[in-house]
């Protein structure tokens, strides 16, 4: 369950981030979280519901927005979109991928009171 | 509290949740309500970043010191201390080397690389599912590796959650063993894709298992192309030369640094 030492990840890094800014609330939190993370979805919403008790983010609103998987195939030169990591190039059937988009995994904003 | 990453630890691994220890004192004296009012901050940060810079300061560290650093990831049970063992003790006189192990409770696996004469310094990670490089900062602070030496981190079984996390490591090593399946990088594509050398264990037991090598490697292949691997029996021995060819090729002469 690494999840839950991503939690408290974001949990430090909006807490941090709200006192830098000054503020005493956070009333919203936006995160990117790509496709081939490695974030478990269902993971994630428990480590979530169990870690930011009694923090400043108890009570705000997560909004997530989750991006695909690209990849380049470096030897077509074709950008395609992938689910696995594993996924084959669509015209060569070749894995010599570049992944492009989906790994990310990052706190975008906050709305703090 | 601790220098180098400003956390308050005493080498017991604890999680810490900022906002959730004595809120009574956390008024940032700012009582007096000038309200700034609702606003956005761009965050833009990423949630590994913290442990990606405490990474680079260990690779940093090992790299100051020409230590050969390899993370060592498995299923429970694929043979990683086996293969230490095994490893530390043929290699003894040709080599340095220095064991971190993680384990979730016992240091049943720390007692056996001490019984080999190696130096070693075991983390329990409690409940934690996987080493950080936190973890292995006060490790390797604790221990103090010699220059010139090989320093192997056997990470808590589990083939999920190391993945994500960088220990600043020159070299990832999966091990899967005979008896697991091959579709194992199928199944956990991300170690695979991370590693930088695969290790199948227990070849010994291929006659009594439907594992096809083949298909492993294919597997594999499929998610990271360049990926070595190199077959192996802790228990007959065989293929463990290419193991230790590999490693001797990694491990920078320090003249030539
Ligand atoms: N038949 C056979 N058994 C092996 C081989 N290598 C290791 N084993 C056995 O596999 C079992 C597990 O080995 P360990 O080295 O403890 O595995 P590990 O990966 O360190 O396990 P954890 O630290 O618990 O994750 C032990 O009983 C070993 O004796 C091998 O090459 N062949
Ligand atoms: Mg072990
Ligand atoms: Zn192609």
């Amino acid at each position: 369950m690494h999840e839950l030492s991503i939690v408290m990840s974001i949990i430090e890094i909006a807490t941090t981030q709200m006192e830098g800014a000054d503020a005493s609330e956070i009333e919203e939190i936006e995160l990117e979280i790509g496709a081939l993370s490695g974030v478990e979805e269902n993971s994630f919403e428990f480590a979530w519901k169990q870690a930011v008790r009694n923090t400043p983010l108890q009570n705000a609103v997560r909004k997530i927005n989750h991006i695909e998987g690209l990849a380049t195939c470096l030897d077509c030169m074709i950008d395609f979109s992938i689910t696995q990591l594993y996924d084959a190039c669509p015209v060569c059937g070749g894995h010599f991928l570049n992944i492009k988009k989906g790994k990310e995994l990052k706190v975008k904003s906050l709305v703090v009171n | 509290m601790c220098a180098t990453c400003g956390c308050s630890a005493d080498g017991s691994v604890t999680m810490h949740i900022p906002g959730q220890e004595n809120n009574q004192d956390h008024n940032h004296g700012h009582d007096h309500s000038h309200s700034h009012g609702k606003r956005i901050v761009d965050v833009e940060q990423d949630i590994l970043q913290q442990n990606n810079l405490l990474a680079e300061r260990n690779k940093g560290y090992f790299d100051a010191k020409n230590i050969l650093a390899l993370n060592l990831v498995s299923s429970p049970g694929s043979g990683k201390t086996t293969l230490l063992e095994k490893t530390l003790t043929d290699l003894k006189g040709q080599l340095t080397f220095a064991v971190i192990e993680g384990d979730q409770q016992t240091t049943n696996d720390a007692d056996r690389i001490h019984a080999t004469g190696t130096k070693v310094t075991q983390i329990n990670t409690g409940k934690g599912c996987h080493l950080d490089a936190h973890m292995v900062l006060h490790a390797i602070q604790g221990m103090k590796p010699k220059n010139d030496s090989v320093l192997f981190i056997e990470n808590v079984g589990n083939l999920v959650c190391p993945a994500m996390f960088d220990l600043g490591e020159k070299e990832r090593v999966v091990i899967i063993s005979v008896t697991e399946g091959d579709d194992k990088p199928l199944k956990y594509p991300d170690m695979f894709f991370t590693s930088t050398l695969c290790i199948i264990n227990k070849i010994d037991l291929l006659p009594y298992v439907p594992f096809s090598i083949e298909k492993v490697k294919e597997n594999a292949k499929k998610i990271n192309r360049n990926l070595p691997i190199i077959e192996v029996s802790c228990t007959t021995g065989a293929g463990l030369q290419e193991w230790y060819d590999w490693l001797k090729s990694k491990v920078l002469a320090p003249e030539l640094v």
